[in-house]
């Protein structure tokens, strides 16, 4: 009760820009109340130095100034040890262009963002829409769906690779039930690695995904679907012309958060193909590159440096994403959903 | 008396149940079908681990995908009685919990700053915890267990907490701001007509108010560093140390014969963790409502 009420306070009011708009009002207004009111303007500089300064220290301490380090680190080759002294310039990062297990990484980030955006987007949407109908033990069915993305990385790569053994249970399952022909090498074949990779990530993530679209159905007006009901459409009519499009905004920001993901995976790799078959089964990425050639090689210059392309990769991306696919949601927003 | 009581009955209650019978009505049967396939899917790997911690290894090799013949308990007593899983759930309990406050306090305080006062670098400041949101652990790794290493956190668990609470803060940031800006303005009117400071209404109003909110950043933070895996695999090199993520990890490879043992272990290690969730599932979609419009 208290949440959906709590859902539709939140509806009204949840531009994040709007607040800077508001305070940029407030900054021409105040220079006739500035003077008499100084001592005010001081406590409340004071109150947020207080109450926003832990987090800001915390953040830059540990999120901002480690990225800004890795750029430094980057140009020396060094082994971790004292001031990094052997300046290289970009010698670190024209080995990482021009090594082609790189590009292979690069290659499987790539396929891993598009499938992942193929198998989980659609599906997820249609789950989401299951779970938002009122049936006989929703709240159970919703449980459950979200256990795999509950269960950490660690145990899912543990059990999803005995499971997935030449002789474990899936190709156990297949013998059984008359299906001896699909049963593959599923980790250690380069040709179907990834696709057993990607199944582990569907199965791990989708749940995110259907939570994020189940937040955003219920921001939807109960009364639309009920107008709609009024007008005699079906339930798939009003799902398609009602729910897919106001669903348009969520969808969007989790594909970006998909993307992101994507790019950086390592828990999963790591886990299940361990440091070194990675790459000769075919599923290697960015991340299990760079721990592999970075900290495990003993070169945290030649880390530091794959860590930056892999941010720039990932910010060029970013922006592109937002610049193209994020910005139509605000223009909807202010063209009156015209679409 | 009795028959005004049943003349009251049907006359309230008609309304909810014939709404709910009907929308009931209208679900196709095959949607349950699906449904249940879905969760089966869903919850099948993990039943697999669950049930292959009672059986034996011989019955595991002989047919790996049947259920217990025999129900082996002997797996898990194992488990439950070795002192180093305990202290590895320690540490993933001190881990998850120390997150969690320092997530909640550092990110209410932020949030209600970003949400509730009238500055210019207001902007700035939420497009900085805007901007981690899109960069998780992987970039920062290499220099952050560099800097962990300088500031002799190695090997401890602050090393792993302190990071934690930085890489939750962005999150928590964006899914309470809308929250704490709905807070009606009257009421902060209200709280300062009684002659309460903008502080006093933020402990008195705004973090009672706030609970619904700090329940979901608490959840993910928590369930986020209870399953940590990358950064504990850099900081922390001694078993005792381990959080329970790398506690299986190295059982797994240590006892990689002992299958049953391995899938006794990784049950019980994913437990706590999932009780957490499911007990607050609701309000995870119930706390994100408002930032996914955002």
């Amino acid at each position: 009760m208290s949440n959906s009420q709590g859902g539709n306070a939140l509806l009204r009011t949840s531009t994040p820009g709007d607040g800077s708009v508001v305070g940029g009002g407030a900054g021409t207004a105040p220079s006739p109340a500035r003077r008499p009111r100084r001592r005010g303007d001081w406590r409340k500089r004071a109150e947020i130095t207080l109450l926003a300064g832990p987090a800001i220290v915390v953040f830059v301490a540990f999120v901002i100034f480690p990225v800004v380090m890795a750029a430094y680190y980057g140009f020396y080759k060094w082994k971790g040890y004292g001031v990094p002294t052997d300046f290289v310039g970009l010698e670190n990062y024209i080995t990482i262009l021009q090594d082609t297990t790189f590009h292979d990484a690069l290659m499987h980030n790539g396929f891993i963002v598009v499938m992942s955006l193929v198998m989980q987007g659609p599906a997820a949407v249609v789950l989401a829409l299951l779970l938002n109908r009122k049936m006989r033990g929703r709240g159970l069915i919703r449980v459950l769906i979200f256990v795999p993305y509950v269960v950490s990385e660690v145990i899912v790569g543990t059990g999803w690779s005995l499971m997935l053994q030449t002789t474990g249970a899936v190709n156990d399952l297949f013998a059984k039930i008359g299906l001896e022909g699909w049963a593959v090498d599923w980790l250690s074949d380069p040709d179907v690695a990834i696709w057993s990779l990607m199944i582990i990530i569907t199965w791990k993530y989708i749940g995110f995904a259907v939570i994020l679209f189940l937040a955003g159905l219920q921001s939807i007006p109960e009364e639309l679907h009920e107008a709609a009901a009024i007008d005699g459409a079906s339930y798939w009519q009003a799902q398609r012309s009602i729910t897919l499009p106001l669903l348009g905004p969520t969808v969007r920001i989790w594909a970006f958060l998909s993307i992101i993901g994507s790019l950086q995976l390592f828990d999963l790799v790591y886990i299940i193909w361990g440091q070194y078959v990675s790459a000769t089964a075919g599923t290697s990425t960015m991340a299990t590159y760079m721990v592999l050639n970075g900290r495990n090689a003993g070169n945290y210059g030649f880390g530091n440096a794959v860590a930056v392309v892999l941010f720039l990769i990932s910010l060029v991306i970013a922006l592109t994403y937002q610049r193209f696919v994020l910005k139509r949601d605000t223009e909807g927003a202010l063209t009156g959903g015209k679409k | 008396m009795a028959a005004s009581a049943v003349q009251a009955t049907p006359a309230k209650l008609p309304a909810p149940v014939r709404r709910r019978g009907k929308s009931l009505d209208k679900v196709n049967p095959l949607v349950y079908v699906v449904a249940w396939l879905l969760v089966g899917i869903c919850v099948g790997p993990v039943i697999y681990i669950i049930l292959g911690g009672l059986r034996t290894n011989s019955q595991i090799t002989a047919d790996p995908s049947g259920f217990p013949t025999t129900w082996e308990w002997g797996n898990y007593s194992a488990v439950l009685n070795s002192s180093l899983f305990w202290q590895q759930a320690g540490n993933s309990a001190i881990s998850a919990i120390a997150t969690t406050a320092g997530v909640v306090v550092l990110g209410v305080m932020a949030s209600f700053v970003l949400a509730r006062y009238d500055f210019k670098a207001s902007g700035a400041m939420y497009s900085l915890f805007a901007a981690g949101l899109m960069f998780p652990m992987t970039v920062a790794i290499t220099p952050l267990y560099i800097m962990i290493k300088n500031l002799g956190l190695m090997n401890s668990l602050a090393g792993i907490i302190l990071p934690q609470i930085a890489f939750a803060l962005p999150t928590t940031i964006i899914i309470l701001v809308p929250f704490l800006r709905a807070i009606p303005k009257e009421l902060e009117e209200a709280a300062a007509i009684d002659g309460a400071s903008r502080l006093g209404f933020f402990f008195r109003m705004v973090v009672p108010l706030s609970i619904p909110g700090v329940v979901t950043v608490g959840i993910l933070a928590f369930v986020a560093a209870w399953n940590s895996y990358m950064l504990p695999l850099f900081i922390l090199n001694d078993d005792t140390m381990y959080t329970l993520p790398l506690g299986v990890q190295s059982f797994a490879s240590q006892y990689s014969v002992d299958t049953a043992r391995v899938l006794a272990f990784t049950s019980l290690s994913m437990i706590p963790a999932l009780i957490f969730f499911s007990l607050f599932e609701r309000r995870i979609v119930g706390g994100l409502t408002g930032a996914v419009k955002g």
